[in-house]
């Protein structure tokens, strides 16, 4: 089969390429489908009939996604709410931060700039579970443990990535233009909000899509960091309703399954330019 | 590189003025975030305690005792075969998709829109999709994923496949469109084969993103932890005579974890001595793919 995909010039050999490709991504959204099936199922036919269509006997309309809002002892909007809070205002920490610090040490170029930087590319082969004990207990010290809090964190943490893409954005763009900012009188903030900013807008963007993308689906970071009992992400609440073992309402969990998935599929066929792009440039982290 | 010059003062005078305004916010949540408790990591490791506050120096008896962890071998072991699979299925199949894709077929955008959807979701609400699905197949074969290893593994293998294709093909794909174009055609008229042009011209252009893919493949496979606790959780479990427990399908990061907030352990140090490794571990291959790369650096 692999030769005959490899010698492939004529439009028939492509006409059965694309039929083939369509029988495999028909595939590869499959699970997807399996969500949404279930999620209409009640919860004794999830495990017994996982890939039938609703029938009349197991489809019950909306109650698992009703029963799936207060489900678990802890409102699901709730959860919504917070992982919410928290890409937003950690992603626009990040930006704003790692963009002012990468452009200073790019240009002043000192010791101490240098250390910072290299510390930062250091940083990004150090893996989570490395630093998440001393971390964890760091952050109920300083009061980091709540949503509006733990973006600090976030910004700490994933600053390394951010710094190393937006330094070698600020390497690759002329320093005549800066100078004549200056040289008109511009003070250094001056010059970066209204000259430098702006051209940054595609790493802006990439860097964006690597945080939301990472922030939204993160586990173990504010697991470990937050208050659990008071305040839950998505990510969270679903491996709560899992966890509760005897208990688990499965039709109810592929409900709660698919709500979590709607945004990130929309936010995705919106970008997904931009997000394609941001992937492939973050590639190089590890 | 050669020719790059030292900002000029009238940038660089008025900057030094203005550090803390660029820098204070970064490095200090930086300094929170990784610096503080990287360190204090490193120091805990050679420590014994069950508060931070009483932490006592001990030396290298955490590290010894590591590696006399036969669970921990055990499950260094299991990551480097599961991390060596991955990295060949993964690669192999996201290279032929991008192959594939990159020929001008009809539908191409669709399909690759297609193949990186599942990357974009996380780690735990994927383990709980292909648990429901693996459950619904293994049950009509009267096991569950909970029960055997084998499913474990290569549930873990076919859920890491579905979401991680999609993001090495986006790699592959820039790698194959960046090839010549003079060099297929001069491969063309010199008659070559369409095998002898694959692994004669494509492959030895596109070999920056196949030293990309590989690494991060394998660095991904080594630092797995969500999937692996939500469609498994390391069972099934193998108990002991001595009542200790063999859990099968637990990965690095995992039982690092465990050993940190698992039930009844209370030995901090020994679980941050292991973490320590483990960084050690993920770095070296994270250096090795920098020296790489820098060498073979042709897009970005």
């Amino acid at each position: 089969m692999a030769n005959k995909k490899l010698s492939v010039n004529n439009s028939r050999g492509k006409n059965i390429l694309t039929a083939i490709m369509s029988v495999i991504s028909i595939i590869y959204i499959l699970p997807v489908v399996a969500v949404v099936i279930n999620s209409f199922k009640a919860n004794t036919f999830v495990k017994t009939d996982t890939f039938a269509l609703p029938s009349s006997e197991s489809f019950v309309g909306f109650a698992n996604f009703i029963k799936g809002m207060t489900f678990g002892n802890y409102p699901f909007a709730k959860s919504v709410l917070y992982s919410v809070v928290i890409t937003v205002l950690s992603t626009f920490l990040i930006l704003l931060f790692t963009s002012m610090a990468a452009w200073y040490i790019t240009r002043r170029d000192t010791i101490v700039c240098r250390a910072i930087y290299f510390l930062c590319v250091f940083s990004m082969v150090v893996p989570f579970q490395m630093v998440m004990y001393p971390l964890s207990k760091t952050a109920d010290r300083l009061g980091l443990n709540t949503p509006w809090t733990i973006p600090v964190i976030y910004l700490g943490f994933g600053a390394g990535l951010a710094v190393f893409m937006f330094s070698g954005f600020v390497k690759s763009i002329p320093l005549e233009i800066e100078e004549a900012a200056a040289i008109d009188g511009c003070n250094p903030p001056y010059t970066f909000f209204a000259v430098v900013l702006p051209m940054m807008k595609p790493t802006l963007i990439s860097v964006g899509i690597l945080e939301i993308m990472w922030v939204w689906n993160d586990y173990l970071l504010p697991y470990l960091s937050l208050d659990i009992n008071e305040y839950k992400t998505i990510p969270i609440h679903i491996q709560y309703l899992k966890g509760s073992y005897g208990t688990v309402d499965l039709g109810a969990t592929m409900a709660l399954i698919l709500l979590s998935i709607i945004p990130v599929v929309i936010f995705y066929l919106l970008c997904q330019k931009h997000i394609i792009k941001g992937v492939a440039a973050g590639a190089v982290k590890g | 590189m050669k020719n790059r010059r030292r900002p000029q003062n009238a940038l660089q005078r008025p900057m030094v003025r203005w550090s803390w305004f660029f820098l204070l916010p970064m490095v200090s949540a930086f300094a929170i975030g990784f610096v503080w408790p990287f360190l204090q990591g490193i120091y805990l490791s050679f420590c014994d305690f069950r508060l931070i506050s009483d932490a006592k120096w001990v030396g290298l008896k955490n590290y010894i005792s590591v590696f006399q962890d036969t669970n921990f071998m055990r499950s260094f072991g299991y990551t480097a075969v599961f991390a060596v699979v991955s990295l060949v299925i993964i690669n192999v199949l996201a290279f032929m998709v991008a192959y594939v894709l990159t020929r001008e077929i009809k539908g191409s955008n669709i399909f690759r829109t297609v193949f990186f959807m599942p990357n974009l979701i996380g780690g735990i609400v994927l383990g709980y999709i292909w648990s429901m699905i693996f459950d619904g197949i293994l049950s009509q074969l009267d096991t569950s994923i909970l029960q055997e290893s084998t499913w474990g593994f290569w549930g873990l293998i076919i859920l890491l496949c579905w979401q991680q294709i999609g993001y090495m093909m986006i790699i592959y794909i820039a790698g194959l469109q960046s090839v010549p174009g003079d060099m297929l055609e001069a491969a063309r008229i010199d008659g070559a084969s369409g095998a002898q042009t694959l692994f004669r011209v494509i492959i030895p252009n596109v070999m920056p993103s196949i030293t990309i893919c590989t690494f991060l493949s394998l660095t991904n496979g080594f630092k797995l932890f969500d999937q692996n606790l939500a469609l498994t959780g390391g069972q099934p479990f193998i108990i002991q005579p001595d009542g200790s427990a063999i859990k099968t399908t637990e990965m690095l990061a995992l039982n690092i974890y465990s050993t940190f907030y698992g039930q009844g352990s209370a030995a901090p140090g020994y679980a941050q001595a292991k973490a320590v490794i483990f960084f050690i571990l993920v770095a070296a291959l994270g250096l090795l793919q920098m020296s790489f790369t820098r060498k073979r650096e042709v897009q970005q």
